[in-house]
C-alpha cells in the first residue's frame, strides 16, 4: 500500500507547493522537475543497465540549446515543438555517441562519455556564431499547449502554468520509465547489469540493448534539459560541463540508484540542500563533498535505501 | 546421418601455447557425448570454440550445416544451441522467475520490447513455469538467485540454458561443486528435462567418471589438445592408453 501512497502523496504535495504563497520554493521546484526527468533516464543506464555515464550533461545541454535555438533564432514559441525537436536531436546525437560508448564498460565507458561531454562543451563554448559561446543563448518564454500567458509576469508564469506543465511532464516521464523498467527490455537490461556474459548465452543482445538504454537515457536527458532552461531563460555551456554530469551522478547516489524513485528523491534533496547550504556559506562545495563522502560510506543505497530499510524493519 | 554439431580439425593457439591441435569430433542427433581428459587437455577451450565464444585459429565448427566458428553466443542461441557453465553463473539480483524469463523472451524475439508488460505475457509465464517445474524450482520462483543454495544455483544456470529450448546443449561440468549424492539426482533431472524439452543432442565436460560412464553414448577423450579416443564407454574402458592417461587408474 505504502508503495502507491507515497508517490501519490508526493505528487499532491508537489501540486500544492505554488498554493502555499512561498514563491521562492515554487521556483526551486522547477529545476527539480527537469532534473527528475533527466535522472530517470540516467538511472535506466546506471541503476538498471549498470553503465555509469560521466557525460550525461551533454544531453541536458542538447535539450537546453535546442529549445534556445528554436526560440531565439527560429522564433518557435511552442514548448511542445521544442520538446519534440529536442528529443529527436538528442536521439540523433545519441546514436553515434552511444554506438561508440557501449562498446566499452565500467571506467572506460565512463571516461568515453566524459570525453564526449567535454567535446560538446568545447563546441558550445567555441562556436560562438551558433551557440553564443560563453554567453550562451537566451531562451524566450515558450507557449504551453498554444497558450502564451502574456498577461502573466515572469514569476506568475513560472510558478503557475509552467509549474504544472513541468509537473505533468515529470509524471508522464515517470510513468513511461516505470513501464520501460518493467518491460521485457527492462528485464533484459537488468540481466545485462547482473551478468553480461551469462546474458549473452541466454540470447540477450548485450551491446544492442545497452545502446537502446543509452538512447532512451539521452532522450530523457534532453527533455529535462528543455525544462531546465526555461526558468533561467538561458542555455549556457556549463550545462554540458563535466561538473554538471558529476552533479547528476551525485543526485543518483544521494537518492539511491537501486530504487525507481531514488533519482527523484536525489534531485529533490540535492536542489533544496544546495539552496540552503549556499545561503549559509560560500563554501557550499566543501559541504557537498562531505555529504557525498558520507552518502557513499554510510548510505551506499542512498536515501531510498534508508527508507526501504525502515519500511522493512 | 549428418552430425548436428561438428568440429573439423580445430586448432586453437594462445600465443605459443597450442590449446587444441587439430580436434575433430561430432555430435549426432539423439546422442549424449562426454568430453573427458586431464586438466589442461583443452576441454573448456573446445567447448568455448564449439559455442562460438572463441574463434578457432584454424579449422571449422559446423552446426546444422552452417559454419559457426566465432559467431558468438547470441547467434548460436538463436540457431538452437545453449550452454551452461562450470562455475555457478547466475544473475544474482534477479529472481528465479526473472532468470528463466530472460531466455524465454530472447527465444520469442521479445527481449527488446520497451513498453510491453512483462507481467502480462502469458507465453513467457508458461515457459517459466514449465522449465521451473522440470528443474524442481517451481517453489522458488520469487527467490533471488543469490539466496539459493549452491545446488539450486547450478540447476538454475542449466535451467536458463534449457529455457532457450535448444536443439543442442553443452554443459561444462554440470555437477561440479555438488555432493556425490546429489550428482545423480541432478543428472537425472537434466536428462529428463532434455527429453521433455526436445533437446536433440548433449555434450558435457565431466570429471566424475561414474557420471560419464553411466550417461554417455560416446566419450571423447582429450589429451594435450588432441583426441586420444572417440568411442563408446565400453570401448573406452578397454582402451589401455586412455585408461593410463585420462582415467589414471585401471577400471
Amino acid at each position: 500500500m505504502t508503495g502507491r501512497l507515497a508517490p501519490a502523496a508526493a505528487v499532491t504535495a508537489a501540486a500544492a507547493v505554488p498554493l502555499l504563497g512561498r514563491d521562492y520554493y515554487a521556483t526551486l521546484m522547477l529545476p527539480f522537475f527537469g532534473y527528475s526527468i533527466a535522472l530517470l533516464g540516467l538511472n535506466l543506464l546506471f541503476g538498471t543497465t549498470g553503465l555509469l555515464s560521466f557525460g550525461h550533461a551533454l544531453f541536458l545541454a542538447v535539450g537546453g540549446y535546442t529549445a534556445a535555438y528554436l526560440g531565439s533564432t527560429l522564433g518557435v514559441r511552442s514548448l511542445e515543438a521544442m520538446l519534440a525537436v529536442a528529443l529527436v536531436v538528442a536521439a540523433v546525437i545519441a546514436v553515434p555517441v552511444g554506438w561508440l560508448c557501449v562498446r566499452y564498460v565500467k571506467i572506460y565507458f565512463g571516461m568515453l562519455t566524459l570525453a564526449f561531454g567535454m567535446l560538446f562543451y568545447s563546441f558550445l563554448y567555441k562556436f560562438y556564431a551558433l551557440t553564443g559561446g560563453d554567453e550562451g543563448m537566451p531562451v524566450a518564454r515558450p507557449s504551453l499547449l498554444g497558450q502564451g500567458f502574456g498577461e502573466l509576469d515572469k514569476t506568475a508564469y513560472l510558478i503557475g502554468p509552467y509549474y504544472y506543465y513541468s509537473l505533468a511532464l515529470c509524471l508522464v516521464a515517470a510513468v513511461v520509465m516505470w513501464r520501460i523498467v518493467r518491460s521485457p527490455l527492462g528485464l533484459s537490461l537488468r540481466a545485462i547489469r547482473e551478468n553480461a556474459d551469462k546474458a549473452e548465452y541466454v540470447g540477450v543482445r548485450v551491446r544492442r540493448y545497452r545502446f537502446y538504454a543509452f538512447v532512451i537515457a539521452a532522450v530523457f536527458g534532453a527533455a529535462g534539459g528543455v525544462l531546465l532552461v526555461v526558468p533561467t531563460g538561458l542555455a549556457a555551456p556549463t550545462l554540458a560541463y563535466w561538473t554538471h554530469s558529476g552533479n547528476l551522478v551525485f543526485m543518483l547516489l544521494l537518492g539511491g540508484f537501486g530504487h525507481f524513485f531514488g533519482p527523484v528523491v536525489g534531485a529533490f534533496v540535492f536542489i533544496f540542500l544546495q539552496d540552503q547550504v549556499m545561503s549559509v556559506t560560500q563554501y557550499w562545495r566543501f559541504v557537498f563533498g562531505a555529504v557525498l563522502a558520507a552518502v557513499v560510506i554510510f548510505l551506499p543505497h542512498g536515501l531510498m535505501g534508508l527508507l526501504a530499510r525502515r519500511a522493512d524493519a | 546421418m549428418t552430425p548436428l554439431l561438428e568440429a573439423r580439425d580445430v586448432v586453437k593457439r594462445y600465443g605459443d601455447v597450442q590449446a587444441l591441435s587439430g580436434v575433430t569430433m561430432a555430435l549426432r542427433g539423439g546422442e549424449f557425448v562426454s568430453i573427458i581428459g586431464p586438466n589442461g587437455a583443452g576441454k573448456t577451450t573446445l567447448v568455448n570454440v564449439l559455442t562460438g565464444l572463441l574463434r578457432p585459429t584454424s579449422g571449422r565448427v559446423v552446426f546444422k550445416g552452417r559454419d559457426v566458428a566465432g559467431v558468438g553466443p547470441v547467434r548460436l542461441a538463436a540457431l538452437g544451441m545453449a550452454r551452461s557453465f562450470q562455475l555457478v553463473n547466475v544473475f544474482p539480483a534477479l529472481t528465479v522467475a526473472e532468470t528463466l524469463a530472460v531466455p524465454a523472451l530472447a527465444r520469442l524475439g521479445r527481449g527488446a520490447r520497451p513498453f510491453a508488460s512483462l507481467a502480462r505475457d502469458a507465453e513467457v509465464a508458461d515457459s517459466v513455469a514449465e522449465v521451473a517445474e522440470l528443474f524442481g524450482l517451481a517453489e522458488k520462483l520469487p527467490r533471488l538467485a543469490r539466496t539459493l543454495p549452491q545446488g539450486d544455483k547450478k540447476l538454475l544456470d542449466v535451467a536458463s540454458a534449457f529455457a532457450l529450448r535448444p536443439e543442442v546443449i553443452l554443459m561444462d561440468e554440470p555437477t561440479s561443486g555438488v555432493s556425490t549424492r546429489d550428482k545423480t539426482a541432478i543428472m537425472e533431472t537434466l536428462v529428463q528435462a532434455a527429453r521433455r524439452i526436445g533437446v536433440k543432442g548433449i555434450i558435457q565436460v565431466e570429471h566424475d567418471m561414474d557420471i560419464v560412464f553411466a550417461y554417455s553414448d560416446r566419450i571423447v577423450a582429450l589429451h594435450q589438445g588432441r583426441v586420444l579416443a572417440d568411442a563408446t564407454p565400453d570401448a573406452i574402458r578397454a582402451d589401455d592408453e586412455v585408461v593410463a592417461t585420462v582415467l589414471g587408474r585401471p577400471r
